[in-house]
């Protein structure tokens, strides 16, 4: 009954949608503020009938409903109530509806929270981001219903896919489908103002917070899983340059270059046409993201022709919005002149060249995700595009962009002269290189990724400390303390954030630079040593866990005489789906993790067991919880917190610093 | 079918598309003794696909096919070929499509030219917008009888 009932209210969502999408449209166009008036009430409803829909199959979840297809398929009795839980977006069905129930809920924020909007622009929005609604809504309803019965129900289910029952794992896509969505909210004011044919530091400001907060719930997103993967997959990669992995990455890209963008937007009224081009993109890739992952047609181009439905269903979504909003932005986009004059080194030509490096290597990583299927199609070459590709042509571009960040950052609007930056960076330069330096003497092994990746980093770090310090003026210490605490959050965001970047860029050189393994097949009580670190392998024990049987290998590290852990790796075997798993063992540490695998028994006796040494591994995903604080911070700054419209009369006495 | 439909599923979730076994990669029965040569091998099975896996190098792969592989590049490397040479013997066998890193050859061109040619022609096109932008004369915007009463305010605070 309740399934029956959550089948019901997502119909009647699509309704409400559609009356969403078409009538503030038509009210903003005639100007009748009664169908204006509709858009906010309708998003409350939408959100409202999409999350008793979910809630029902929440529900199915929670109490072993197999009479339903999805829970039969994604589910089991024994299966903890955790995974029970996630189980709802661990499938296809169950995803799609939770996408469709974050596009409901930004929807109904942009009417709660959206009353300094002149109206007629939050009219369209609204509409816009019902037709959103629209699209996605009718694609589960017509092509992957989560609420379809099984008419003689079997006792138990077929268990969630073992990979996925996992608290990294659980949480990874809520993430980033807000991040997705989030940017939705972007394109929906983008395409309002292209109709609306206006563009102000008003509409900059209300665009950012949703572009913001959509960029750090990516970066929490995507951390999740390359962590995820670290301690998972059992060989510690963190990034494979996977078709799936870039489909997130693209978005984040272009949320970076879009947040970025609107600030020049905000504070100096320029580069308006590019920034309503980046939401666009940014959410276009968002949606070629869903379709690459949704219709499988990157891993195997037969996949898409077993199931063409869907994945026609996503390319026509992805025709329509972004074919439909770059058409209006080419009739459009003339009428957004600019009013900020600027020279040729100044804030806003850094923000470009921002711009650019962010765009061209979200492009890159877009043309190697489709290589093969072009290369296929076109020239009848089957070929493959792999980690080493990216390598070479994607990390030239975040070199340089590392390089000119901390100069960029600190020039000021309008015009500027690079000398007089230069100078406060000095101390920072020199501090670089020499952390470089040490890096370069200390390491055994001479590569360059190390100590270069170090430059960069400490470059990036410090570079954004003499920004912030730099901030505070001249005079007396205690002046400048007491004005650094008064900086606004928005300051303390861009610090914060840029070091967060830094941190990870020095992260991922030393880790790939210097790792180490080892792997041989060692008896229990046998000890060996690797990097300096003497590991011994104590005891192998089997035990059941609530829906698996598992593998334990216990084994102590030890250096210089003195433990320094106890581990114990798993290797686990879930008899539903008869699918085995590695859960790695990991010591975590500031400057290294011990990561130990323990792998099959031997014929001659023995175990197989793995060994890695993972220098400053944990740098990386520090550094991107450090920017996605950065973010959060940004956007807790308080003239977002003031509505745009109304921010002149609540203008303290004293004033806020001029940017 | 159902392979298929679990592929989907651990597709929606990031990293996870890397089908992920119990015991990875390079078993100890595998590696050669002398450690100049193994690295070699374990350089060279980077830059080799796993044919029947989803993106992972035959280093990385658990896979049976992925074994032989790694196998025969060991073999090769044994011969005292050069790397290039084993990876000429493995692709002459199984294609272009086993190079994680595909060549510049014909249309991959294109595919290596992308970066840089974009890069150039984005900051061609930056340059002449800044030019333009630089030499624009500032719009003349003359303050409102509001805007005047607020700016003697600020300045009188």
């Amino acid at each position: 009954m309740i399934t029956e009932l959550g089948h019901f209210a997502l119909i009647l969502a699509l309704g409400v949608a559609i009356v969403q999408m078409i009538v503030p449209l038509i009210g903003a166009w005639k100007g009748w503020a009664g169908w204006m008036a509709v858009a906010a009430p309708a998003a409350s409803l939408q959100f409202a009938f999409i999350a008793a829909s979910f809630a029902a199959l929440t529900w199915a979840f929670v109490t072993d409903d197999f009479s339903l297809h999805l829970v039969w398929a994604n589910s089991h009795t024994l299966q903890p109530m955790l995974y029970k839980f996630s189980g709802v977006w661990g499938n296809h069905e169950g995803s799609m509806l939770l996408w469709v129930l974050i596009v409901a809920l930004f929807g109904a924020m942009a009417a709660w929270f959206g009353g300094g909007l002149p109206p007629s622009l939050k009219a369209r929005v609204l509409s816009v981001q019902a037709a959103i609604g629209v699209a996605f809504l009718g694609f589960i309803i017509f092509t992957s219903n989560p609420f379809l019965r099984i008419a003689f129900p079997p006792f138990d289910g077929q268990d969630l896919n073992p990979l996925l029952q996992d608290p990294g794992l659980a949480f990874h896509p809520p993430f980033l489908y807000l991040g997705y969505v989030g940017l939705s909210m972007a394109f929906s004011f983008a395409v309002a103002a292209l109709i609306e044919g206006k563009v102000d530091a008003a509409w900059a400001r209300w665009v950012r917070p949703w572009t913001l907060a959509a960029w750090v719930f990516l970066t929490i997103g995507i951390g999740l899983g390359s962590w995820w993967a670290y301690y998972e997959l059992g060989w510690g990669g963190f990034w494979f340059w996977d078709p799936v992995e870039n489909a997130s990455f693209m978005p984040w890209l272009f949320a970076a270059a879009l947040l970025h963008s609107a600030i020049v937007v905000e504070k100096r009224e320029a580069l308006k046409s590019w920034t309503i081009l980046l939401a666009i993109l940014a959410f276009g890739f968002s949606l070629i993201g869903t379709f690459l992952v949704r219709s499988g047609i990157i891993t195997s181009v037969h996949a898409f022709a077993t199931d063409p439905t869907r994945g026609v269903y996503i390319l026509m979504i992805l025709a329509v919005f972004t074919g439909g909003a770059l058409t209006l932005f080419a009739a459009r986009a003339q009428a957004m002149e600019a009013k900020g004059v600027f020279g040729v080194v100044s804030r806003e030509s850094a923000l470009v060249l921002n711009n650019i490096l962010l765009a061209v290597s979200a492009f890159v990583v877009f043309i190697g995700t489709v290589w093969p299927l072009v290369a296929e199609m076109l020239f009848d070459r089957k070929l493959s595009v792999g980690a080493p590709f990216f390598e070479a042509a994607f990390t030239p571009f975040m070199v340089v962009l590392s390089v000119v960040l901390p100069i960029g950052a600190m020039l000021p609007w309008k015009r500027a002269r690079i000398g007089r930056v230069v100078k406060p960076l000095l101390p920072a330069l020199v501090l670089a290189v020499l952390v470089a330096l040490l890096a370069w003497t200390l390491q055994t092994s001479k590569t360059m990724l190390g100590p270069v990746g170090f430059l960069l980093g400490t470059w990036l770090v410090s570079g954004a400390l003499v920004d912030l310090l730099s901030r505070t003026g001249r005079g007396p210490l205690g002046g400048r303390v007491s004005r650094l605490r008064r900086l606004p959050r928005a300051d303390w965001g861009k610090f914060t954030a840029h070091t967060g970047f830094g941190v990870t860029v020095a992260g991922i050189a030393g880790l790939m630079a210097w790792q180490t393994e080892d792997i041989r097949v060692a008896q229990i009580g046998e000890t060996f040593e690797v990097s300096g670190y003497a590991v011994t392998l104590t005891d192998v024990t089997r035990e059941q866990g609530p829906n698996y049987v598992t593998t334990f290998g216990h084994m102590d590290v030890h250096k210089d005489g003195e433990l320094v852990a106890s581990l114990s790796p798993e290797k686990r075997v879930y008899p539903v789906q008869a699918m085995p798993t590695t859960e790695a063992a990991i010591a975590n540490g500031f400057w290294r993790d011990i990561y130990l695998v323990i792998g099959d028994p031997q014929t001659g006796g023995g175990w197989a067991v793995r060994t890695f040494i993972k220098p400053f591994a944990n740098w990386i995903w520090g550094g991107t919880i450090i920017m996605a604080l950065g973010g959060l911070l940004s956007l807790s700054d308080r003239r977002y917190r003031v509505a745009a419209g109304a921010a002149r009369a609540q203008l303290e006495p004293k004033g806020v610093p001029a940017e | 079918m159902r392979k298929l439909l679990l592929a989907t599923v651990v597709a929606l979730f990031g990293a996870a598309a890397l089908a992920p076994h119990a015991a990875r990669a390079v078993n100890p029965d595998e590696v050669l003794a002398d450690p100049g040569l193994e690295s070699r091998a374990r350089e060279i099975s980077a830059g080799l696909r796993c044919v029947v896996c989803r993106g992972e190098n035959i280093d990385e792969s658990n896979a049976g096919i992925a074994r032989d592989l790694r196998l025969l590049v060991r073999e090769r490397v044994l011969e005292g070929d050069s790397n290039d040479e084993v990876l000429d013997f493995v692709v002459e066998r199984y294609g272009e499509y086993v190079l994680m890193k595909p060549t510049t050859g014909g249309a991959n061109l294109l595919l290596w030219g992308a970066g840089p040619v974009l890069f150039l022609l984005a900051a061609g096109g930056a340059a002449l917008y800044l030019r333009r932008r630089a030499a624009a004369p500032e719009p003349a915007v003359a303050l409102s009888d509001e805007e005047k009463t607020r700016l003697d305010e600020l300045m009188r605070g």
